[in-house]
């Protein structure tokens, strides 16, 4: 069990710092989607270890809302790019106070 | 039911108003309307107070529902003398009000219909203040008064409005949340020693350690100091008065200020007597910092209509004192100043309102020799500010008087100190009065119009009423005294006896 | 009919309110149905006046009561009135001097546009002046004592375009708010002590309180009376109010409403009895005001202002008399009444000269009036011989007993009162002369012209009551009919017979009028000396002895600099306060803002920092 907790931790760091590292949106948005995955790993393996479907359901539920992130997330980044010619994060400050 | 179709009555008649068809094309239809509904809220109240018992002090047309089971609020609405009082002035007041405010020029004048819709709202809402018996429904249409007051401020005042509105907001809501946090340790408390309840008669029996009370009960308190406004957190009303039009002005002045001194009496005496007992002696010496400060700062404006707002910080000084003396003369002649100062200011707000829109300006310094041209203006004027300095014969003397020798018997320093009030008076209400109406008439006023009949008509109720209780205000004491003489026992206060009483009653036959 | 004592008030009530809310219509009739409704008050008073002589000696008090005015708690006023000796002889002065001068003003007005205003204010101010002599409580005797307050304040400002009469007006209203003060004080501390502010409660009950609130009590109405009645320190309103109508002058501010603040002390016999330091401080204070309006007098060339300075210092004998007690409380009242009639007589005549003279007050322009006056003049000069004391005339009785009254008191006090008589004949001698001898000093195109009969009439009847006002003391009578008021008066132990007394006025009296008559034998310039080159009494005379500079540096100055501090600190301090709470927390705000810098990285990071943050907390927690 402990492996499949260790590689999720492992994923998960990655995702983490890679959103912060990186500047390129999509890259930032895969590491995301990293993050969100090994938190499925762990849910699935807790499921597993616990005999209880309720970690199942709700790695089912975090796929639904990451397809649907997927989609608006990637349709963001494709306006921001066809505007902007960049998919730079740190560009789109637009935000700032 | 009476008292829900009393508060209900001006709500719907402020639904009707703004929602009505081709309202915002249609001023005048508005203004006929608002004027109707006010008056048939009148009517009720009247039936109302015909039917008032007034030997007896308890609450009377009691309604009493559950509303939110969970934490055990109530909608009740109950009226003792005071209260009844109280709504007699919101009713009154409100068509004179409505019928003054006929020809105010707003900064929007196609907004016209929200702005008689936010007052009728507004004398809703205050009605069941006065009513409310649960404090959880009592804090709801408390803060609730504050919605329709602000948007009459903000958005149909004069220069400065939009900041005049959020300061007084700010100022108000600080105080309310302070209620807030109050309101709920009550419900801790009730919830710990059985049933969770909101009613103002199981508070009133609450078993509460004195450390507890004072900290509730300034919670109530300062939040009812600030609505009053006693000193030191008084300065939304200048401001707040010099923005609105004069209407809006009656109605915070007159009314909702009232809503701070009354639940001093129905809130902070009855629920907190220790707490009142402890705090009794500071609040008198503001109150008394306020008379003189309230009197010396009227006497420095330059702004006729702050002028009015310092002095009725003057004036609350006073009810605050009386309302703190606990005895049952000046407890009264604080419920009895409440309404005749109302009166009183809503003549001065009122007429000088209308002196202000002929002329264009506030300035007493812009003023002069106009009661040359305008003679019955200037006499009302003059009505209004005598009766504001408590001249006998007029209705708020009896009140300043009762609050005065009431205090004296409980302290002789306090009450001396405030009676210097009177002759602060004098100086402010004089000084206005000359330097505005006598002289040689000023170049540019030659233009200034005498009273016209609807005018008139708004304020002529208001002088009767003023000259008519001075000399009878029998009426008014037979409903406030049963009233408020449980309000001084459920403090432990007694009147104190006189030393070497005189029964005047035989005196007066053997002589 | 003694019960009707309210209908006395009631009718000039009225008539007020008929004529402020009839109208411009009721312009043409207005003065004649106020002049209606005084008379007939006057005549209803004279019919319970003569009923009341019917009675018995200790049945002549008669109290109606129209209902409870307010109660609450231990509290109760009676709106009651009392009709009495010492009610009885003020309404028929009131309504009496009243009517004549309701009458007197139908000439005097007759131009004035705002005629019929003028009238509802006087028949106000009779109403409230009845209000107070009739008042069986003194609160309500507070509700007259404003009432003719007010009516002085609309009466002095009558001619509101002029600066001078609305500020006099003012100072008159606000210096009374002073004197009020301590009416208020005192009706507080009735009702602390009794439980009751009626006024036979209080003067019976006076005995079984101590006798520092007696003394209290008697200097708070004091206090009150010194305002009313333009006692020294409060006097300063009274020249000032001469900026009224004359007939107003007569009327308010020498016959009936000044003379109030002797009235209470008299009605508050029982109380004065009781403090011997509070009767004393009267007798001190009638006695100052006595020289000092006497000083003014002389001083003046204002003819109305002469008068005033005579008023206060008349008043001030009566004062005087007061303060003695029950050996003077008679006195006191007789003067009053005497006073009443021949000082309103010379105020009218005054207006009569003003008349003539196109409203100039100054007595340099005058001179040599009597043969253009000449009923002016014989009235006027009855008067003069009244006060002044020349024997027979009313005042010689009313002041000789009360200097009598004073040097029974004490030596030095009467001797004073002696020298004020001497002074009273001075400045009196004085305003003849340069009135009605001497050359004319008329200014260019004024005619002078007797004035109308309606005008000329009052005058000859108060003029009449100038000389008969004696007729009051015959066989003592006054004195015996307020005995049950008043208390028995002993005669006073003087240290030389009565007649040498008498005689000793009658001298000084004498001299005064020889050195009036001397000093204004001449001719007398038409201009007055400059401040420069007159003695400094004089000067000080000029300025009513720096009374109002004191006021101002003392009271007005502070007043106003603590009002601009306090405005100034309310901005600053106060709202200040608010306002810069409020700041801070926008700038603290501003602070924050900053953190929101629009990267997403750096949110990001805050977002795993946070989490971090709680995964750290909850292991703690959990390990802890």
């Amino acid at each position: 069990m402990t492996e499949y907790i260790t590689l999720s931790f492992l994923l998960f760091t990655i995702g983490a710092v890679g959103v912060l590292v990186r500047r390129n949106a999509i890259v930032v948005f895969m590491c995301v989607e990293l993050m969100l995955n090994a938190t499925n790993l762990a849910f699935v393996s807790f499921a597993r270890q616990h005999g209880n479907l309720d970690g199942q359901t709700a790695a089912f539920f975090v796929m639904v809302v990451a397809a649907a992130e997927v989609v608006i997330g990637l349709a963001i980044i494709v306006s921001i790019y066809r505007t902007r010619r960049s998919t730079s994060v740190d560009e789109a400050n637009l935000l700032k106070a | 039911m009476m008292l829900t179709v009393l508060a209900v009555t001006p709500i719907i008649g402020a639904l009707l108003v703004a929602c009505w068809p081709g309202a915002s094309g249609n001023p005048r239809l508005v203004k006929v309307l608002a004027l109707a509904v006010s008056l048939i809220t009148l009517v009720l109240a009247i039936v109302v107070a015909a039917q008032f018992d007034a030997a007896e002090g308890g609450y009377q047309f009691v309604e009493q529902r559950e509303w939110i089971p969970a934490i055990g609020a109530h909608y009740a609405l109950g009226l003792n003398g005071i209260g009844l009082t109280l709504v007699m002035l919101t009713t009154i007041l409100s068509p004179i009000v409505i019928l003054a405010a006929w020809g105010d020029r707003l900064p929007n004048p196609a907004r016209t219909h929200t702005y008689f819709a936010w007052m009728l709202a507004l004398e809703g809402l205050a009605i069941g203040v006065f009513a409310a018996t649960d404090v959880f429904l009592f804090y709801l249409l408390f803060e609730a008064t504050l919605v329709p007051l602000y948007f009459l401020i903000g958005a149909h005042g004069g220069v400065g409005r939009s900041y005049a509105a959020v300061k007084f907001l700010i100022y108000n809501l600080v105080g309310g949340l302070l209620m807030l946090a109050s309101i709920v340790g009550l419900y801790a408390l009730t919830t710990r020693a059985g049933e969770s309840s909101f009613l103002h008669s199981e508070l009133i029996g609450l078993d509460i350690s004195a450390g507890t009370e004072k900290l509730l009960f300034l919670g109530f308190f300062i939040a009812f100091a600030v609505k009053a406004p006693m000193w030191p957190l008084h300065t939304w009303l200048p401001d707040a008065a010099a923005s609105s039009t004069p209407s809006t002005a009656v109605l915070m002045v007159s009314i909702v200020d009232k809503i701070g001194t009354f639940a001093m009496i129905r809130w902070c005496l009855e629920i907190f007597p220790g707490a009142s007992q402890w705090a009794s002696p500071v609040v008198m010496v503001l109150a008394v910092i306020s008379i003189l400060y309230g009197a010396l700062l009227a006497i420095g404006q330059d702004d006729i209509r702050r002028l009015i707002a310092f002095t009725s910080v003057s004036h609350f000084g006073f009810i605050v004192l009386g309302i703190f003396a606990f005895t049952t003369l000046s407890t009264s002649g604080a419920t009895l100043y409440m309404f005749n100062h109302g009166l009183s200011t809503a003549v001065l707000f009122l007429v000088t309102g209308m002196l202000i829109a002929r002329r264009g300006s506030a300035s007493i310094s812009e003023f002069g020799g106009v009661q040359k041209i305008a003679p019955v203006l200037a006499g009302i004027l003059l009505i209004g500010g005598l009766s504001s300095l408590s001249l006998p014969g007029l209705a708020p003397f009896i009140s300043e008087f009762m609050v005065l020798a009431g205090t004296f018997t409980v302290s002789i320093p306090l009450a001396v100190i405030a009676a210097f009030g009177i002759i602060l008076a004098a100086v402010y209400i004089l000084l206005m009065y000359k330097r505005t109406m006598t002289g040689p008439l000023r170049p540019g006023l030659d233009g200034i119009r005498e009273l016209d009949g609807r005018e008139f008509t708004a304020l002529a109720p208001a002088v009767v009423l003023i000259i008519a209780l001075g000399f009878v205000p029998g009426p008014l004491l037979s409903v406030i005294n049963p009233s408020v003489e449980p309000v001084i026992a459920q403090v432990g206060a007694e009147d104190p006896v006189p030393p070497h009483p005189v029964d005047a009653a035989s005196e007066g036959a053997h002589e | 009919m003694l019960e009707l004592s309210w209908l006395l008030i009631a009718i000039p009530l009225a008539g007020a309110a008929l004529l402020l809310v009839w109208g411009k219509g009721a312009d043409r009739f207005g003065h004649l149905i106020a002049t209606a409704a005084s008379a007939a008050a006057f005549v209803l008073g004279l019919i319970m006046f003569v009923e009341l002589i019917g009675r018995g000696a200790d049945d002549r008090s008669v109290t109606t009561s129209l209902g409870t005015w307010f109660e609450a708690g231990r509290f109760h006023v009676e709106f009651a009135f009392t009709f009495d000796q010492l009610s009885s002889l003020f309404v028929l002065l009131i309504t009496g001097v009243g009517t004549l001068i309701h009458v007197y003003s139908i000439g005097y007005m007759a131009h004035d546009a705002r005629r019929r205003r003028f009238f509802a204010y006087l028949n106000l101010f009779v109403a409230a002046m009845l209000t107070l002599v009739l008042a069986a409580d003194y609160l309500v005797l507070f509700l007259g004592w404003e009432g003719v307050g007010l009516a002085s304040f609309l009466l002095i400002g009558f001619w509101q375009h002029k600066e001078t009469a609305a500020a006099a007006a003012n100072k008159a209203f606000i210096m009374n708010r002073v004197g009020d003060l301590g009416m208020v004080i005192a009706l507080m501390t009735m009702f602390a002590t009794f439980g009751t502010t009626s006024i036979a409660a209080v003067n019976g009950a006076i005995d079984s309180a101590s006798g520092s609130t007696a003394t209290a009590l008697g200097l708070l109405l004091l206090v009150g009376a010194c305002g009313k009645s333009a006692q020294v320190p409060l006097q300063a309103w009274l020249l000032d109010a001469m900026e009224g109508p004359t007939p107003v002058s007569a009327l308010i501010h020498a016959a009936t409403m000044v003379t109030a603040g002797v009235y209470l002390v008299v009605r508050s016999a029982g109380i004065y009895d009781a403090s011997e330091i509070a009767r004393t401080v009267v007798v001190i204070v009638g006695l100052v005001t006595l020289l000092v309006g006497a000083w003014i007098g002389c001083a003046k060339d204002d003819i109305k202002k002469v008068l005033a300075g005579s008023t206060m210092s008349q008043i001030g004998y009566m004062m005087l008399a007061a303060g003695l007690g029950p050996a003077g409380y008679a006195f006191a009242i007789f003067h009053l009444l005497t006073h009443g009639f021949f000082k309103a007589n010379m105020f009218l005549g005054a207006g009569s000269v003003m008349h003539a003279m196109d409203d100039d007050v100054d007595m340099r322009h005058y001179g040599a009036l009597r043969r253009a006056m000449p009923i002016t003049f014989v009235t006027f000069g009855l008067g003069y011989l009244a006060i002044i004391g020349f024997p027979g005339m009313s005042g010689f009785f009313s002041k000789d007993k009360i200097i009598e009254a004073a040097l029974g008191y004490n030596t030095w006090i009467g001797l004073a009162a002696m020298i004020g008589a001497g002074v009273t004949a001075f400045y009196m001698t004085r305003l003849m002369m340069m009135t009605f001898f001497g050359e004319k000093r008329w200014r260019d195109e004024v005619h002078p012209h007797e004035s109308p009969s309606v005008m000329t009439i009052p005058l000859i009847v108060l003029a009449a009551a100038s000389v008969l006002g004696g007729a009051l003391y015959l066989g003592g009578w006054i004195t015996d009919w307020l005995e049950p008021i008043a208390g028995h008066a002993e005669h006073p132990h003087l240290p030389v017979p009565v007649i040498v007394v008498q005689l000793g006025v009658m001298a000084v009296v004498a001299l005064g009028v020889a050195a009036g008559v001397w000093l204004y034998r001449r001719d007398v310039p038409d201009r007055a000396a400059a401040d420069a080159d007159v003695s400094i009494v004089t000067r000080a005379g000029r300025h009513e002895i720096y009374t109002n500079e004191v006021n101002g540096a003392l009271v007005v100055l502070p007043v106003r600099y603590l009002t601009r501090l306090l405005v100034w600190l309310d901005a600053r301090g106060i709202d200040g306060t608010v306002t810069g709470t409020a700041d801070r927390i926008g700038e603290a705000s501003q602070q924050l803002r900053r953190t929101q810098t629009g990267y997403v990285r750096s949110y990001a990071l805050g977002i795993f920092g946070g989490a971090l943050l709680v995964v750290l907390g909850l292991l703690a927690v959990t390990l802890a």
